[in-house]
């Protein structure tokens, strides 16, 4: 089997963290800042960042369209900023960011508040039982994080909620969105787990 | 199965060296209004600095330069929906208190503002709120490491448009890191102590083959080849202080220089951003600044 190419779009957040992640799982990848970098990849992850940053230079450097055509057809995962990219909707969105309008999610901004407000909490996360025997707790960063406000369409499947209910992981199809930040823990499985979405 | 979903830890040194972490490749400019805020943020900024007085002002004016006025910052965290950072100076722990209560998402403790303490610098650690410290060489960024900055930046020679002294402290900081690693385990107890270092963070940078937390330039960069030579040499990303707003068309440059940070690489796009954006800030020749009139210095 040949590895698969993953792209990390690096307009700008933490795509490095990415980028060591999958190449410790034996991916090949690739950095993403122009159209002609998406060619040949099998699948995608959105890092996390400045979701206004990254969405005005998706827009300048004319990444959305080619975006949303690669997410109608390979796995494509947004971190945090990519989740606020990757959804349909949302609220506290900077007047005019542009949105990928790929999954049927409402994402609210900024959701938790400022930086004091930032935490760290673990997850019950049931899906990754499919790429981890023992699946304990998984330990979450959320970094001035948005929420997964609301699943609009009945094929979104949530993967993981705070105690309170709040939405912080959801998966339609092969696109996943995470509020959170797999990328900055040792802990791989969430990387496995968007992997085993490539066919 | 699972006792998941338990109770949230705030203010870890993860949790805020974390939104360093989201800032990289990204500008982060000095502000002094909300209307600059919004510029700012329209052109692609990543966070916005909030302070007084950029530092080539600083620099014109004299004086003692302090923390803003906490009306001022809130205007700026009203204004914009990235991330709101605000400087205090050195050692003073009780600006840093205010700025905490205000819900700032990063501190700076900058040498660009006049040093309340000419000795020690703030216990970062019991902060909630991430700091942001200057170096100028491994051994200053690890000081403040160890005192609980969450991310490091390049002094450079603030307020001068002069790219010299940021290229000399981003080599510094690199050139250092290389020589660590090329030792053996049993000179990094000595050479430790020749940095005026933790030797637990030596041994760390060591393995890391870069300094634990995220690492940005600053002081001098005016220009979008300015931007792209410093993420060329290394670092993470890139404050610009007075080199926008001292600069004939701000927006423009502004966003120029967003662009040149995320394309450091691509000649042609560095080309095609710096082209026809007016006047940039006059600036000043670091050569011709006497030693005592330096920022850099400035930090123990």
């Amino acid at each position: 089997m040949t590895k698969p190419v993953v792209g990390v779009l690096a307009l700008q957040g933490d795509f490095a963290e990415h980028i060591a992640v999958l190449r410790r799982l034996g991916a090949e990848t690739r950095e993403v800042r122009l159209p002609a970098d998406l060619a040949g990849l099998d699948a995608l992850i959105i890092p996390g960042g400045e979701s206004t940053t990254i969405g005005k230079l998706a827009a300048e450097y004319e990444l959305i369209e080619p975006l949303r055509k690669f997410g109608a057809a390979r796995p494509v995962w947004g971190t945090c900023a990519g989740a606020i990219l990757l959804s349909r909707d949302a609220t506290r969105a900077k007047h005019g960011q542009p949105l990928l309008g790929l999954m049927d999610i409402t994402v609210q901004r900024n959701a938790f508040g400022r930086q004091v407000d930032s935490f760290e909490t673990s997850l019950d996360v049931p899906a990754l039982a499919a790429v981890a025997d023992d699946n304990p707790p998984f330990s979450a960063v959320f970094i001035r994080a948005p929420m997964i406000e609301s699943a609009d369409a009945p094929d979104v499947e949530v993967l993981a909620s705070l105690e309170d209910g709040t939405i912080v992981a959801a998966r339609q199809g092969k696109l996943l969105a995470t509020s959170f930040h797999p990328e900055l823990n040792q802990d791989d499985r969430f990387h496995q787990y968007f992997l085993s979405l490539l066919p | 199965m699972t006792d998941g979903n338990g109770k949230k830890d705030v203010a870890s040194f993860k949790v805020k060296a974390g939104l360093a972490q989201m800032l990289k490749g990204g500008v982060i400019m000095d502000v002094v209004t909300a209307e600059h805020a919004k510029i700012a943020e329209d052109a692609g900024a990543v966070a916005v600095m909030a302070l007084e007085r950029v530092p080539a002002d600083i620099r014109a004016d004299g004086g003692v330069a302090r923390m803003s006025d906490p009306e001022l910052i809130l205007q700026i965290m009203e204004a914009v929906s990235i991330p709101v950072m605000a400087k205090v100076r050195i050692g003073h722990f009780v600006e840093a208190q205010i700025l905490e209560s205000l819900g700032v998402d990063y501190i700076d403790e900058s040498e660009v503002l006049t040093p309340a303490d000419e000795a020690h610098h703030i216990h970062k650690h019991p902060f909630k709120v991430p700091f942001v410290c200057g170096c100028r060489n491994l051994g200053e960024a690890l000081r403040r490491i160890a005192e609980g900055a969450a991310m490091i930046r390049t002094k450079g020679e603030a307020g001068t448009g002069d790219v010299v002294e940021a290229v000399r402290h981003a080599r510094s900081v690199f050139g250092e890191i290389h020589r660590l690693q090329t030792m053996a385990d049993e000179e990094l107890f000595t050479y430790a102590k020749d940095l005026g270092a933790p030797v637990a963070l030596v041994q760390e940078v060591k393995e890391l083959g870069r300094l634990p937390v995220v690492n940005f330039a600053a002081g001098g960069i005016a220009t979008p080849a300015d931007a792209a030579l410093m993420m060329q040499l290394g670092v993470d990303g890139v404050f610009v202080g007075s080199g926008i707003f001292k600069s004939g068309d701000p927006a423009k440059r502004a966003a120029a220089i967003v662009k040149a940070t995320t394309h450091f690489r691509d000649a042609k796009i560095l080309a095609e951003v710096s082209r026809n954006l007016g006047e940039p800030m006059v600036g000043r020749q670091v050569t011709d600044i006497p030693d005592e009139e330096r920022i850099a210095g400035r930090g123990w």
